[in-house]
């Protein structure tokens, strides 16, 4: 009896303590907000490296998922002889779930990674430790310019996500399901809300900061050697793909829940 | 110059810190030597703040250093890493110049470039070194790379790692004389990590010989061959037969 008791216990415990160390990780990151001395390339070097060459696979993403959505509503919507409401549909998926989440799944899968490895790297091989004796703060170097670029950077990504999603939508109603692109454009235009785009810019940006923690948070913590750069990878990826469904849950239920 | 009184240091049940007594006078060079997971690396570690001691005192020119502002402490340090721990990402100059580029000891970038190059021909390295990435340099060219760093802002204490693991003979004699020279020609203070027995003869004022966690020997170099004492002799001869265990 105490011996499974004990288990729980150590697993409510452990699970704690990992809360604690994540929120004290992101209180120190935001701290360094307010604290010179700032990094501006670095800052920049993240928004390109998150943000322009994120483009393609976020484009690519997008534009498929569009095709498909308008695809399945037609197809969905013609046993209820309702196929007219494609471009609303794929409007208020695009905007409101679909574009969000499938553009913070793929920051999750590309920049989170990416973080992670090379923080998690430059741990292993002492790179953060030199920092450190050159008088420069890994959180502040390393830590913050990642997150502020990723928060920044997101909502952009998403809004471009969310245009080229509703494109993909448009291509595959006036091409192949024989929607009049004038009615088509229009009905989308008209559905939309201004609630619908400032809740997706709003989901952007704290998809982008949780994908960008993750990596950061879960690269600072790495084991040494290649055993532990990999499992940082991977916790990293699998604790942001997670949060970011986490977040869009509460967050819908924050905007949308009447 | 640099006081480490009592220090003790544990992770989980691995006492690796026992009691560390360690002096080191200002403008002396310094060798730690002592056999694999002594704690010579935790060792300096703790007295640049990377590594937090669980008990003991650490004075730099009598000054606690856990009391002391961690900026202007740190910009008095050089430190050479075990594997260089270049920024992969910068090229060579850059690396170089890290510290003259950014925080208190910033500089205008033409003018830290030309430290940098200046820093790079001091440890043998030419100009057309300086625009590469670390990745395309040589493991010993690596070295010298981090030793110009070490060196960059001219600090009073360098701490040197490992200097000569992973090198061949004839360029851990290379890095081995820079060192010397550097920390004669800079009267800067100086603690070496090594195993290596050449590159002691070739640093060291003095020596001192971690064992157990704690300071089992320590001296001019030039007694440490008539030391008497039975593990130093076993670990300047290297032999396997002694009171140190061989398999730790």
């Amino acid at each position: 009896m105490r011996r499974p008791l004990g288990a729980i216990g150590a697993t409510v415990l452990g699970l704690l303590a990992a809360i604690g160390r994540l929120a004290l990780f992101v209180g120190e990151t935001v701290s360094h907000l307010v604290r010179p001395p700032f990094y501006p390339r670095e800052f920049g070097h993240a928004l390109v490296q998150i943000g322009y060459f994120s483009l393609p696979v976020v484009g690519l993403t997008a534009l498929f998922t569009g095709g498909a959505l308008a695809l399945q509503i037609y197809a969905g919507g013609s046993r209820f002889d309702a196929q007219a409401v494609v471009p609303q549909i794929v409007a208020i998926g695009m905007v409101r779930e679909l574009g969000p989440v499938l553009v913070g799944l793929m920051i999750a899968a590309r920049v989170t990674s990416s973080i992670a490895a090379e923080i998690a790297t430059m741990k292993v091989t002492e790179q953060i430790d030199a920092l450190v004796t050159l008088s420069t703060h890994p959180m502040k170097y390393l830590t913050l310019p990642r997150v502020l670029a990723a928060t920044l950077v997101m909502p952009v990504l998403v809004g471009i996500g969310d245009i080229i999603g509703i494109f993909g939508g448009y291509l595959v109603g006036t091409e192949r399901l024989g929607f009049n692109s004038a009615a088509y454009l229009k009905n989308t235009a008209d559905f939309l809300t201004r609630l619908d785009i400032i809740s997706s810019l709003v989901k952007g940006a704290v998809f982008g900061f949780i994908a960008a923690l993750m990596g950061c948070y879960y690269g600072m913590q790495s084991d040494r050697g290649a055993m532990g750069v990999g499992r940082a990878t991977k916790s990293s990826v699998v604790a942001a793909a997670v949060l970011i469904l986490a977040a869009n849950f509460l967050l819908t239920e924050a905007f949308f829940s009447a | 110059m640099i006081l480490l009184s009592d220090l003790h240091k544990t992770f989980g049940t691995n006492a690796v810190l026992r009691g560390v007594d360690l002096h080191v006078p200002r403008g002396e060079s310094m060798v730690v030597i002592g056999g694999s997971g002594t704690g010579k690396s935790v060792l300096i570690k703790c007295i640049l703040g990377l590594i937090t001691p669980d008990s003991g005192t650490i004075a730099v020119d009598g000054q606690d250093v856990t009391r002391a502002d961690r900026d202007a402490f740190l910009a008095r340090f050089g430190m050479l890493f075990q594997g260089g721990a270049l920024f992969d990402s910068l090229p060579v100059w850059q690396n170089v110049a890290f510290r003259l580029l950014r925080g208190s000891l910033k500089r205008p970038k033409p003018e830290a470039r030309e430290v940098a190059i200046e820093k790079l021909r001091r440890v043998g390295l030419s100009p057309d070194v300086a625009d590469r990435l670390p990745a395309e340099l040589s493991g010993g060219m690596q070295k010298r790379v981090g030793l110009a760093r070490a060196i960059a802002a001219e600090p009073e204490i360098i701490f040197f790692d490992e200097p000569t693991t992973g090198l061949d003979p004839i360029m851990a004699g290379v890095i081995n004389d820079l060192i010397r020279e550097i920390v004669t020609e800079m009267g800067a203070t100086a603690i070496t990590i090594t195993h290596d027995m050449a590159s002691v003869r070739a640093i060291a004022d003095d020596v001192a010989m971690l064992h157990a966690g704690k300071v089992r020997w320590s001296g001019p170099v030039g007694q440490m061959d008539d030391s008497g004492d039975p593990y130093l002799h076993q670990f300047i001869t290297g032999s396997a037969e002694g009171p140190i265990e061989a398999i730790r």
